[in-house]
């Protein structure tokens, strides 16, 4: 065994403190006279009992060796991509989707632990010997790896979660895939969205206008004159396709959730109703906020999903912008903190499990906040550590302490 | 590896995250703004609006309570539809339409079933609230009049209407605002200020305590109560007098400007603009085209003020110079005042008259004349026209006085800008003459000639008529304690007092002589024209009288305006002393005359011109 010392404590403290956010949060939002700590009736109990479970867990997750994570990484894999079918068919339609099996009173979400498995999956494959992600079939499987599960949830549909997925592309970049996916991600991103907000026609005049431009003048002197034409048709052509997806490939909701975020739409009433309500509470909290069991709009229970996806909305009302403003510093620093460490990690299995432990934080968390405060769709997925619900609260558990675990196994190898 | 890229990315997604927050939160933050939240509810707290006195503190307006049946549609049990019909007093049939609308409006939102219970009713329905559920009674108020007298004075209240909820941020869609008369212009007096509850609402709209401990709450404040100038009782008998009859009497006491009584004739009860009834009552009074109750003709009402305008003339005349007490003009029962152009006058042949006698016979030769030296003394017409336009508009002629009732009308003095205009340049008094007569292009309100008949009783000042003489806690407009001087000395308004004192006594109206009270007035007889069809017809003359008592220590100042009454003594004189009685002597002596005028009817002479027929005016 380790000595104590190997372990990263502080990012261990900071998760704790953000499970506290969440714990104190979580009873402020669903508070309600002579409510009962440790009853399963209601979600603060239910919240104290998953705490309990992930302390559990955690230590639990601490005891085998790394290798038997290594060793077995693949084969849970598979395991849970079956889930993943079989919630298809035997899960519970929440919602309009089916992403929760029901079993003895609790629902479980395999998706959410597909995050970690993923991970898993993703660095014990990319950590092999013989795997140069400059190889095309390398990179094949590796989108490969990421892309069933993320098709699987799409179809459930849940695709907040799998937006979530697309993050692990990012671990795909910084362990060297060649940049121009990353070039490509980035310009396809900004086109689809100047494409919704200034349409169809405006954008296709605009891109005929520039290109013309660089070949009038001849511009092109860095680029090479084919590589130009082979820009201008697939971006046009990409236009297209975004115009296409949006208008019929989408379903209304979701166009008017890009509409909401965009400012093209100012649905108070109806899709805009979360954003306005939650923006709302952040502006009646202030600098200092309501204070704890104060907040109006939360007491009112007018922001829905505020115990879960919505949480962060509670601590902006409640403790004001130095609330948020702290929480958002506790996730940097654990960030900032793992990320630091990550790089001084010398064997790759470990080292890429970590950036995808980063990445899924990071994806989680930028979502959510930005989802909250409105300057992102609302899509559904929760704030890691904080938010209410044991599935997410778990699976995260589960990878931070393989995070932990990976960690504390660095000075072996030196 | 790309190491550094993630650190950055952290740290370029913490700081857009901070920025945002930091605006939300801090900069854009409306922590103040509790209105916007849904969360919070804000319930007003109405102060009864305030009452309204007459000037011996006589109650005229004050509030009843009337209730109505409210109705949540999600909480009523619709299986029991009979039965909750029974206990409600209405059908079935009914029942059902009623609730139908109420669901358009909304189903958990309250709205009125049942409107206007009266109090027996409710006190019935009080003892079956307990089994409806899903209703409840709300109790409201409305303005009760004590008096059914003064409508179009005392004006009306009725619910905002967009315009004034977008243009003035206290006022909320359904609340109450004064929309004529009184409670328009004393609205903020007689409102009072609302108050405010702030309460914490659930998202089912349903509240679950006070906002925040209440500390936004604000207690509301209670309304002040008005005192008018009006004497309610004179006012009432002025309505009794004008009975059949279309018209105004104007009251003022001179020496304060106050009002005593402004009586429009045809009137109604101003119960009948209450309540929920308000709106087609007021359509059913809006569509009279021929009595025009809505019609405040006191005020908004534009005539040609007839004879009594010769005053003026005679003031004008002596202020000027032009004439003299003594002076003589000779009127062989009209005369020419230009060639082929014959005014004529019910003087005799021959007939020599100083400005005494001109007054008291009425001499529409005498003022002619005097009308005359007064524009041609100056060095052109124009110069002499401007000069007498501005003495005229020194009283209060030809532009609102400025009384603190939202309707009225200026009236029409000419100057010599509007000859000009008319004749082209090549105009001289007697093609104006007309203005000495007060006929042709003047035009006056009811109360600006009791406004003249005041400052004539003041000798050559006035304050400004008004309605309100007391606010409580405030004090009224300080416009209303100023006298405003005429441009006539006072010396020269005694011999015209005199003439006005023989009017009664032995001139045109010695049928209005009163045994105790030296009354001075001036008849009038407007010649008046209306278009039917697109023909200018005449019609009777209106009969006109102002005048104040007692002459030495006037105590009221009085206008009569009888429409197509035919001469002025004929009803107008008569009707302005048996005010004056009534106002001074508090009693009526003369029980004959009081008889004989609201007797009088004149419903027959108003009809003519809408018979289509021929019909004979003056009779």
């Amino acid at each position: 065994m380790n000595s104590i010392k190997n372990y990263d404590i502080v990012s261990c403290l900071l998760v704790i403190s953000l499970m506290i956010i969440g714990l104190v949060n979580i009873y402020s939002s669903t508070y309600f006279n002579e409510m009962n700590f440790f009853s399963l009736d209601n979600f603060f109990g239910k919240q104290l009992f998953f705490f309990s479970i992930c302390i559990f867990t955690f230590f639990l997750c601490m005891i085998p060796d790394i290798k038997i994570y290594f060793k077995y990484g693949s084969i849970i894999y598979l395991l849970m991509v079956f889930l993943l079918i079989g919630v298809l068919f035997f899960g519970n339609e929440v919602n309009g989707s089916r992403s929760w099996f029901s079993i003895a009173g609790f629902s479980f979400q395999p998706s959410e632990f597909m995050k970690p498995v993923t991970a898993l999956a993703l660095a014990k494959f990319l950590s092999n010997i013989h795997s140069d992600i400059k190889k095309l079939s390398i990179q094949f499987y590796s989108f490969l790896i990421i892309s069933i599960p993320l098709i699987l949830i799409v179809l459930q549909p849940d695709p907040g979660t799998a937006l979530i997925f697309l993050g692990f592309y990012l671990v795909l970049h910084i362990v060297g895939l060649p940049s121009i996916y990353m070039n490509i991600f980035t310009a396809s991103i900004f086109l689809f969205l100047l494409t919704i907000f200034f349409g169809k026609t405006n954008m296709l005049i605009f891109l005929s206008g520039l290109f013309a431009l660089f070949f009038v003048y001849k511009l092109y002197n860095a680029l090479s004159k084919t590589r130009l034409v082979y820009y201008a048709i697939s971006s046009i052509v990409f236009i297209l396709c975004v115009d296409f997806i949006f208008n019929n490939i989408f379903e209304q909701r979701h166009r008017d959730r890009f509409n909401v975020v965009l400012g093209l739409d100012d649905d108070l009433k109806g899709i805009g109703y979360n954003t306005n309500q939650s923006q709302l509470a952040f502006k009646s909290g202030g600098i200092l906020g309501e204070g704890f069991l104060k907040g109006s709009q939360t007491k009112g229970d007018f922001i829905p999903e505020q115990h879960s996806d919505y949480i962060f909305a509670t601590i902006g009302e409640e403790w004001g912008f130095l609330g948020s403003l702290v929480t958002i510093i506790i996730f940097s620093v654990l960030l900032l903190r793992i990320i630091e460490r990550t790089s001084t990690q010398r064997n790759l299995f470990h080292k890429i499990y970590s950036y995808c432990v980063i990445t899924l934080i990071l994806f989680h968390f930028a979502v959510n906040v930005s989802m909250v405060i409105g300057i992102f769709p609302s899509v559904g997925i929760p704030l890691p550590f904080i938010s209410y619900g044991g599935s997410s609260m778990l699976a995260f558990t589960i990878l931070f302490a393989g995070y932990i675990k990976i960690d504390s196994n660095k000075k072996e190898r030196w | 590896m790309r190491d550094k890229f993630l650190q950055i990315l952290v740290i370029i997604i913490s700081s857009i995250l901070i920025i945002q927050l930091f605006f939300l939160q801090v900069i854009n933050n409306e922590n103040s703004d509790i209105v916007g939240k849904a969360s919070v509810q804000k319930i007003y707290n109405f102060p009864e609006r305030g009452y309204i006195y007459d000037r011996n503190n006589k109650l005229i307006v004050s509030n009843e309570p009337y209730y109505d049946v409210l109705i949540v549609p999600r909480d009523v049990k619709i299986s029991d539809s009979i039965k909750i019909s029974e206990d409600l007093n209405i059908s079935v049939k009914d029942f059902k339409s009623r609730f139908n609308k109420a669901v358009k409006f909304s189903k958990i939102k309250a709205s009125v079933f049942i409107s206007s219970l009266t109090k027996k009713e409710y006190a019935e329905l009080q003892e079956k609230m307990w089994r409806l559920s899903g209703f409840f009674i709300q109790k409201n108020s409305k303005r009760k009049y004590n008096y059914s007298t003064a409508s179009n004075l005392l004006g009306y209240i009725s619910e905002v209407n967009d315009y004034e909820i977008n243009n003035n941020s206290y006022y909320k869609s359904g609340e109450m605002i004064g929309r004529q008369g009184i409670e328009k212009t004393y609205e903020t007096a007689l409102r009072g200020k609302k108050g405010v509850n702030y309460f914490q609402k659930d998202k089912f709209n349903r509240i679950i305590g006070k906002y925040n401990n209440g500390i936004y709450d604000t207690l509301p404040e209670s309304p002040k109560k008005l005192k008018l100038t009006l004497d309610i009782d004179l006012q009432a008998y002025g309505d009794s007098l004008m009975k059949n009859k279309y018209g105004s009497i104007i009251a003022i006491e001179p020496k304060s400007g106050e009002i005593l009584a402004l009586v429009n004739s045809p009137g109604y009860d101003p119960s009948l603009l209450v309540g929920r009834e308000r709106s087609s009552q007021y359509r059913l009074l809006n569509n009279d085209s021929i009595g025009k109750p809505l019609f405040e003709r006191g005020l908004q009402g534009q005539y040609p003020p007839g004879s009594t305008f010769k005053i003026i003339n005679a003031l004008i005349g002596l202020q000027e110079n032009v004439i003299q007490e003594e002076t003589l003009f000779k009127c062989n029962g009209g005369h020419f005042y230009a060639k082929n152009a014959f005014m004529k006058c019910h003087t005799n042949e021959a007939t020599f008259s100083n400005l005494n006698n001109a007054i008291y016979t009425s001499c529409n030769t005498y003022f002619a004349k005097t009308y005359k030296e007064i524009i041609e003394s100056h060095e052109s017409s124009s110069i002499g026209l401007n000069k007498w336009n501005d003495y005229v508009k020194s009283f209060g002629f030809g532009n609102y006085l400025g009384y603190d009732h939202p309707t009225g009308k200026p009236g029409f003095i000419p100057s010599s800008d509007y000859y000009n205009r008319w004749y082209n340049n090549s105009w001289r008094a007697v093609t104006t003459i007309s203005n000495s007569i007060g006929q042709g292009e003047i035009l006056t309100t009811p109360i600006q000639l009791a406004n003249f008949a005041a400052t004539i009783a003041n000798r050559g000042w006035y304050i400004t008529p008004h309605f309100v003489k007391e606010i409580e806690n405030d004090s009224i407009n300080i416009n209303y304690r100023e006298k405003k001087k005429t441009l006539i000395e006072s010396k020269y308004f005694e011999p015209i007092i005199d003439g006005m004192v023989d009017v009664v006594e032995r001139g045109t109206a010695t049928n209005s002589k009163i045994n105790q009270i030296k009354i001075a007035g001036k008849t009038g007889t407007a010649e008046n024209f209306i278009k039917i069809d697109g023909v200018k017809k005449q019609l009777t003359d209106h009969s006109i009288f102002i005048g104040f008592a007692p002459a030495d220590d006037p105590k009221i100042a009085i206008c009569v305006f009888i429409e197509n009454g035919y001469w002025g003594s004929r009803w107008a004189a008569p009707i302005s002393s048996l005010m004056i009685e009534k106002f001074i002597n508090e009693k009526i002596e003369r029980r004959w005359l009081e008889k004989y005028i609201i007797d009088g009817n004149l419903i027959s002479e108003y009809l003519k011109p809408y018979t289509k027929k021929n019909f004979k005016i003056n009779e």
